[in-house]
């Protein structure tokens, strides 16, 4: 009865993030940084060897991030450089577990390989960041603008887009 | 003229009126909104039908999903620039004589929403004929609009369009 009681408690708590440890173990040139805050972990990746990475934290048997929650851009204002980054949160339905991967982007350089083919999920997500910021998603099947009309003017969550649009 | 006094003396089933005011109260009196509900205002739209409120009073029950069986569109949220051609040619597919009201702050002058994305008043995309203030409007104020558009349909004229030729 406790026993059972203890595991249901277990699998329901939230939010759970991965073990940080075999992520370290492995791939240490394509992360950066593992950052842990808030019993958060966030994994500061390169965009080179992005999609190796992102295919072994789906498949690894003791990871298995099956399920792609969500996909956010982010403008770090038109005077930082890195200005941009984009963050992939990941999730196991398996292992009820999560993780962040973010990648930091250059203004002028604002591109990074496409997990369509790792996720499929990644298709509108990835839509959606290229509309909302421009960051172009090399290799995907249908780059296309989602939210905004398609005829378009500029990347309203921009930092230096004006609230009116252009 | 008297006329019509006499006919009600030799025929006393027969009523005479004015065309105008004949068509003008069939038309008024079976207002067929085409559902446009585009956001919280949609909500109140919906709570316009139910019992308590029981828009059937004024003969405006009837929500039609196809334009083409619809003369009034109820035009209720914000309009993004994305919705504007839809709206439009939703509108362009309702037949004449057709009607617009204006529901919400939102509908009517874009309301908090004054950014990129929504468009600041649907009179830009298609003529309104009654804009109804509030956020969202109550059921009430939805039925003052179709009040007020009985009202406006009233004064209309049948035969404009040969009078203007």
């Amino acid at each position: 009865m406790s026993q059972n009681l203890e595991q249901t408690q277990n699998t329901t708590r939230y939010p759970r993030y991965a073990d940080a440890s075999l992520i370290r173990s492995r791939f240490t040139g394509a992360v950066e940084e593992i950052i842990e805050a808030a019993s958060e972990i966030t994994l500061v990746a390169k965009r080179e060897g992005l999609a190796e990475l992102m295919t072994w934290l789906r498949d690894e048997p003791s990871l298995r991030f099956n399920y792609l929650s969500d996909i956010s851009g982010v403008d770090l204002g038109e005077f930082a450089s890195p200005r941009f980054a984009v963050a992939y949160h990941l999730y196991s339905l398996d292992h009820n577990h999560r993780l962040r991967v973010k990648v930091f982007l250059e203004e002028d350089d604002a591109r990074v390989p496409t997990m369509w083919n790792v996720w499929k999920s990644s298709n509108w997500l990835e839509r959606e960041v290229y509309d909302m910021f421009g960051v172009t998603f090399d290799g995907h099947p249908d780059l296309r603008r989602i939210l905004m009309p398609a005829d378009y003017d500029g990347h309203p969550l921009r930092k230096d887009f004006p609230i009116k649009g252009y | 003229m008297g006329l019509e006094t006499k006919i009600g003396e030799v025929l006393p089933e027969v009523i005479t009126t004015q065309l105008d005011s004949l068509v003008n109260w069939a038309r008024k009196s079976a207002l067929w909104p085409a559902t446009f509900g585009l956001a919280c205002c949609a909500i109140e739209m919906m709570a316009m039908t139910d019992p308590r409120n029981d828009v059937a009073r004024f003969g405006a029950e009837v929500f039609r999903a196809s334009p083409r069986q619809a003369d009034v569109m109820i035009v209720a949220g914000r309009v993004s620039i994305k919705m504007a051609p839809v709206l439009r040619r939703i509108y362009d597919q309702m037949p004449e004589p057709k009607w617009v009201i204006s529901m919400g702050v939102c509908a009517s002058a874009g309301g908090v929403f004054n950014n990129y994305a929504i468009v600041q008043g649907v009179d830009k995309v298609v003529p309104v004929d009654i804009f109804v203030p509030g956020c969202p409007p109550r059921p009430e104020g939805l039925i003052w609009a179709i009040m007020k558009l009985q009202e406006k349909i009233e004064r209309d004229k049948v035969f404009k369009e040969e009078k203007a030729a």
